[in-house]
């Protein structure tokens, strides 16, 4: 059109837009709709205050709140083959990847991490639901796999968050593979009398509830968690029935005797490291401000966690 | 009569013609149809083979759900001798989705478990079409923890569209119990040998199948997903299953080729259906060989040797 249209109007449009304020300040919470600020959101760990919601929680800011300080190591995932059957739905499965990298600044739907949780050493994994769905490939098992290994090397309790709709069905067979895959890594630690703690979060579905989330010495879900193997959908349309309130959710499973307890997200941490400390005979955990961790600490094992 | 696939369609048509001659000239003696019969006894032949010679993916998930392929217990009945089957989870209840117990395989004493479809309508009900609930799989396990105790070998014999879908599956765990079947199976210290011998249905699969050996048919499929369930979520349409047959790589030899079959057993021209008595056999002289070898193993050779070989899938891709 004209220089108008095309040039002042974008550069007066650009030099306004920098001083609006920015996106994503507010969040709605998709359960009650209450309006959160992001930032108490954060300090709440992306719980709703109003409703109590447990809302998707990156591992990063898990990671930030469960290791003391928020100091922890990351633990290095050995590569995979990418796009071992060069699939291809509607995008090409590389295409896929790359978003799902860029949206998350993310290798892949887990993350590993070794420090302390309350002066506990500990290895932690936590799969990234914002991730592709934390699908499980062959990333997410050799994530675990890497897990275990280095609980079993550290002698280290393994505490695992699960959030999954399922395996990932662009690796195909090498996906559903991962089930006896990450099963191996859970037979590691326990052969090493290692407790495998796993925290069962906002979904956990399919191959991966059918794997390593079923497999802990302890089952934490956190509130109204859909857990289950089969979708609701494929049920409701299997039996032709409606499936009752709360179906799949924490408290029916606490109820049927799959889990252990159900947990607030603020009352996690707590609960894991008296848990961890238990199990791994260490004393109670010392109330109050703990001294900061020397980050020598979170390198190596301490002489007393054997 | 044979139950055609839809593809066989024309093959049904050649076929049909030959019978109807065959007819006509039983009620007329005077007709002499043998010449033009056999004739089209040869076209269909060429044609059968052709249509088997490279079937696509989704063709092979027909194949591997014909309602006439030989089940489990067809192997179970032919293959092996003394079957003294054992029922129930002692906790819940027995599930007839999949069978086991004691058999003999030539002189070897063996425990035999397998997912069951079903021949005939009250049989497939019975069996729940080969899905399992979480009783079938804490018997199987319970099963394994025999065969190790008693040092018998493992077999079992996949094919089930999957573990079933219900209500009462899950408030009983059927992921605890997929999983821990999944577990056992990499526990036992005895040589634990699979056959895929129609579907291999995700997780429900995967409960019996970790293993030492894992044997397909030339026509049976593993997946993670079934097509249609792919098809639904990624395409958003069902129907577009053989897209998603072919991209999920499902097939016996894909699965060689990417290192999780370790042998694919030839099904006769026609597939396992038209000639179950061949394709039993095979299986069977298959698993004595498999169990041949693996009998001089050590347990915690076997042990080792299993986890060994899940910890390593995944080492290579198909070819570009």
């Amino acid at each position: 059109m004209n220089w108008i249209s095309n040039y002042v109007r974008p550069t007066i449009n650009s030099l306004f837009s920098r001083r609006e304020v920015p996106e994503n300040l507010w969040k709605k919470c998709p359960e009650c709709g209450t309006m959160l600020f992001h930032r108490e959101l954060a300090d709440n760990l992306n719980v709703c205050s109003s409703c109590d919601h447990h809302m998707h929680i990156t591992p990063r800011d898990r990671f930030a709140d469960l290791f003391d300080g928020g100091i922890f190591t990351e633990v290095s995932v050995p590569e995979v083959i990418h796009d071992p059957l060069h699939f291809k739905d509607q995008k090409k499965y590389p295409e896929r990847l790359k978003a799902a990298q860029k949206k998350t600044g993310e290798k892949d739907a887990m993350l590993v991490a070794q420090g302390e949780m309350n002066r506990t050493p500990i290895v932690a994994a936590c799969q990234d639901f914002s991730f592709m769905g934390g699908s499980m490939g062959m990333y997410v098992g050799n994530a675990i796999i890497a897990a275990a290994e280095t609980a079993v090397k550290l002698e280290r309790p393994l505490i695992l968050f699960s959030a999954a709709g399922g395996a990932r069905m662009q690796e195909g067979i090498l996906s559903l593979m991962q089930m006896p895959r990450t099963t191996v890594a859970v037979e590691m630690l326990k052969e090493e009398g290692l407790p495998f703690i796993v925290v069962l979060t906002h979904p956990t579905t399919g191959g991966v509830t059918a794997s390593y989330a079923m497999l802990g010495d302890i089952h934490i879900g956190e509130p109204n968690a859909l857990i289950g193997f089969a979708g609701t959908r494929v049920i409701e349309q299997t039996i032709r029935e409606k499936l009752p309130e709360g179906f799949q959710r924490s408290e029916y499973l606490l109820d049927h005797g799959m889990l252990d307890r159900v947990t607030h997200r603020k009352n996690l941490k707590a609960e894991l490291t008296s848990i961890t400390r238990a199990l791994t005979g260490l004393p109670p955990a010392v109330a109050g401000d703990l001294p900061k961790p020397s980050k020598a600490k979170s390198e190596a094992p301490k002489a007393e966690e054997k | 009569m044979n139950n055609y696939l839809e593809f066989e369609k024309p093959l049904a048509e050649i076929e049909g013609k030959a019978e109807e001659l065959r007819a006509l000239a039983r009620s007329n003696e005077e007709m002499d149809v043998e010449e033009e019969a056999s004739a089209l006894d040869k076209k269909a032949e060429a044609l059968l083979k052709d249509l088997y010679s490279d079937l696509t993916a989704w063709r092979k998930c027909q194949v591997a759900r014909h309602p006439d392929r030989p089940h489990c217990l067809d192997y179970i009945n032919q293959l092996f001798t003394d079957f003294t089957q054992l029922a129930g989870d002692r906790n819940f209840a027995d599930d007839l989705a999949i069978v086991g117990g004691l058999a003999r395989i030539g002189d070897q004493a063996v425990v035999v478990i397998g997912q069951e479809k079903g021949s005939d309508t009250k049989s497939r009900v019975e069996r729940n079409f080969g899905m399992a609930r979480p009783e079938g799989y804490r018997k199987a396990i319970r099963l394994m923890d025999l065969a190790h105790r008693f040092k018998l070998p493992v077999v079992t014999l996949v094919d089930t569209t999957g573990a079933f879908p219900g209500k009462g599956a899950e408030e009983r765990g059927q992921s605890e119990a997929i999983a821990r079947c999944t577990e056992k199976c990499l526990q036992i210290g005895v040589p634990l040998i699979t056959v895929v011998i129609g579907e291999g249905g995700s997780g429900g699969a995967v409960a019996l199948a970790a293993g030492n050996k894992l044997v397909m048919l030339e026509h049976s499929v593993y997946s993670v997903i079934s097509p249609e369930g792919c098809a639904s979520i990624l395409w958003k349409d069902a129907s577009r299953m053989r897209e998603a047959a072919e991209a999920l790589r499902v097939t016996a030899q894909d699965l060689s080729a990417l290192g999780v079959a370790d042998e694919i057993i030839p099904e006769p021209i026609g597939g396992a259906h038209r000639d179950p008595q061949t394709t039993i056999k095979s299986v069977g002289a298959a698993i004595e060989k498999h169990l041949k070898d693996l009998s001089k193993k050590k347990p915690e050779t076997l042990i080792k040797e299993r986890r060994k070989k899940f910890l390593d899938l995944g080492s290579k891709g198909l070819a570009a």
